[in-house]
């Protein structure tokens, strides 16, 4: 569950995100939209707590987890050790949420030797092996081509209606949102505001 | 299934993160080291022949049998010892404060613009400077030899780190403080990986460099040390034993890169083979 009440959130005192408000509940997939630069990926720090220098307040309950839009590995640490070393997750753990997104047999590869798809798949496996109670997820399909993005949705479609969680997707693509989401939001002006209800949905 | 705006394509082959550089992980070739070395003696060995001059440019010939000589009589081993004690202790300190003042200079924008002018008088202050004004401060004993040597290092090293600081990846903060990562595991696996390439080259340069003012330390206000040998045989004349003192203590310095710096170098770089 997450809710939050933002007054104003400015960089150097230009206003980026106007007033608005945001509740996402337990099993909740908000899809959130927006032009590139609109401030997607401001407001999931927000809610993520890595941006905490803004003016409202944010009510956060349990664990979050965040994919982000680089995959974020150390790439000094073998894909397994990826997934338990930030999460405090088991071996066995991390390595049964590799398989289950499809990575058994790289689990001792280093970053640098698997795809950006393999990389987007390990970053999946960290944030799920936490069962998340919040999970944000910033771009996660970009730089992959369709037939991956694809596979990939599918996957990640699973994954969520596995936990339960409340999840905040941002994307610039309709068709993935449409894919994942049960409600719709766009962050759109300047100093953007949340437009949410359906006619915002963004397929029609 | 085709779905509209979610094709992008030709991203696939893209890698992640910083792509491995192939440097890094050099081999030494260890036939091929020695071969350089060996030339490297007769190249001296034909110049000390041309010159022919024994006494000013002794030749390998002579100069071995000298170093030869002052290791099995054992009179060499307490000054290597010592000048080895000297550096050791001086690059764990230079090393110690160097990182810290660099790590906190790079982590704090406001501290780096107060304090960057600083380091940057300090690394052009003169090596003899600070060891004179050691040996005037704290007298002429070990302790401001060593601070002499460490304080001529440090700005060093902390300008190396300082700017691998500013190099980090926010991205990896950023994963580390969601995930709640606690301090020693954000340091073991965020932190000191990304400052690895730097402390490893502050580590190299800072030991070739601190030797070689250790020498100049015992020169001037020691009566032990290689460098204190080397004043014996300035004033004695004696070239072939600048020669050998020096060969012994470059020798010395050789078996610690390869033994040591080059096999943790190569541990560090090890993620980056493909």
């Amino acid at each position: 569950m997450i809710r939050l009440d933002l007054q104003k959130k400015g960089y150097g005192g230009v206003p980026v995100l106007g007033p608005m408000q945001l509740h996402v509940g337990r099993g909740e997939v908000l899809g959130l939209s927006g032009a590139s630069g609109a401030g997607k990926t401001t407001l999931l720090r927000i809610l993520a707590g890595l941006d905490t220098r803004f003016e409202g307040t944010l009510e956060v309950r349990g664990r979050r987890a965040m994919v982000f839009q680089n995959p974020t590995l150390m790439p000094w640490r073998r894909v397994i050790d990826n997934v338990t070393l930030p999460t405090s997750a088991t071996e066995a753990q991390a390595r049964a949420i590799l398989a289950r997104v499809g990575l058994e047999g790289v689990e001792d590869h280093w970053p640098g030797q698997i795809s950006v798809g393999q990389a987007r798949r390990v970053g999946l496996a960290r944030a799920f092996v936490t069962k998340p109670d919040l999970l944000l997820m910033d771009e996660p399909f970009a730089s992959l081509d369709g037939a991956r993005v694809e596979d990939l949705l599918e996957l990640t479609a699973a994954l969520i209606a596995e936990t339960n969680a409340a999840v905040v997707i941002a994307s610039h693509s309709a068709a993935e949102l449409d894919a994942l989401a049960t409600r719709f939001a766009r962050v759109d002006g300047r100093p953007a505001r949340l437009l949410q209800d359906d006619r915002v949905r963004a397929g029609s | 299934m085709m779905r509209a705006g979610v094709i992008i394509q030709g991203h696939e082959r893209e890698r992640i993160g910083r792509r491995p550089k192939r440097v890094a992980s050099r081999r030494p070739d260890l036939p091929v080291a020695l071969a350089s070395l060996i030339a490297l003696v007769l190249v001296w060995a034909g110049g000390a022949w041309l010159l022919n001059d024994p006494r000013l440019a002794p030749g390998p010939q002579i100069v071995f049998p000298t170093l030869w000589e002052a290791l099995i009589s054992g009179q060499l081993w307490p000054d290597l010892s010592a000048t080895l004690i000297r550096v050791l202790a001086a690059f764990t300190l230079a090393m110690g404060i160097g990182a810290a003042l660099g790590v906190a200079l790079g982590a704090s924008e406001r501290l780096d613009r107060w304090f960057g002018p600083w380091l940057t008088v300090a690394l052009n202050v003169p090596a003899l400077v600070t060891i004179v004004l050691c040996y005037l401060w704290i007298g002429l004993n070990e302790w401001a030899a060593i601070a002499a040597v460490a304080v001529n290092k440090i700005p060093m090293v902390a300008v190396m780190l300082r700017e691998g600081m500013i190099a980090r990846d926010p991205d990896l903060s950023d994963m580390a403080r969601l995930y709640r990562m606690g301090r020693v595991a954000r340091l073991r696996h965020i932190l000191i990986p990304q400052l690895a390439p730097q402390i490893m080259a502050a580590a190299r340069a800072g030991l070739a460099l601190i030797w070689k003012i250790v020498l100049v330390v015992e020169f001037l206000g020691r009566s032990n040390g290689i460098g204190f040998r080397i004043h014996l045989d300035f004033q004695m004349f004696d070239i072939a034993g600048v020669l050998a003192n020096a060969l012994a203590f470059v020798a010395v310095m050789l078996v610690v890169e390869w033994a040591i710096v080059a096999p943790l170098a190569r541990r560090a770089a090890r993620w980056r083979q493909r």
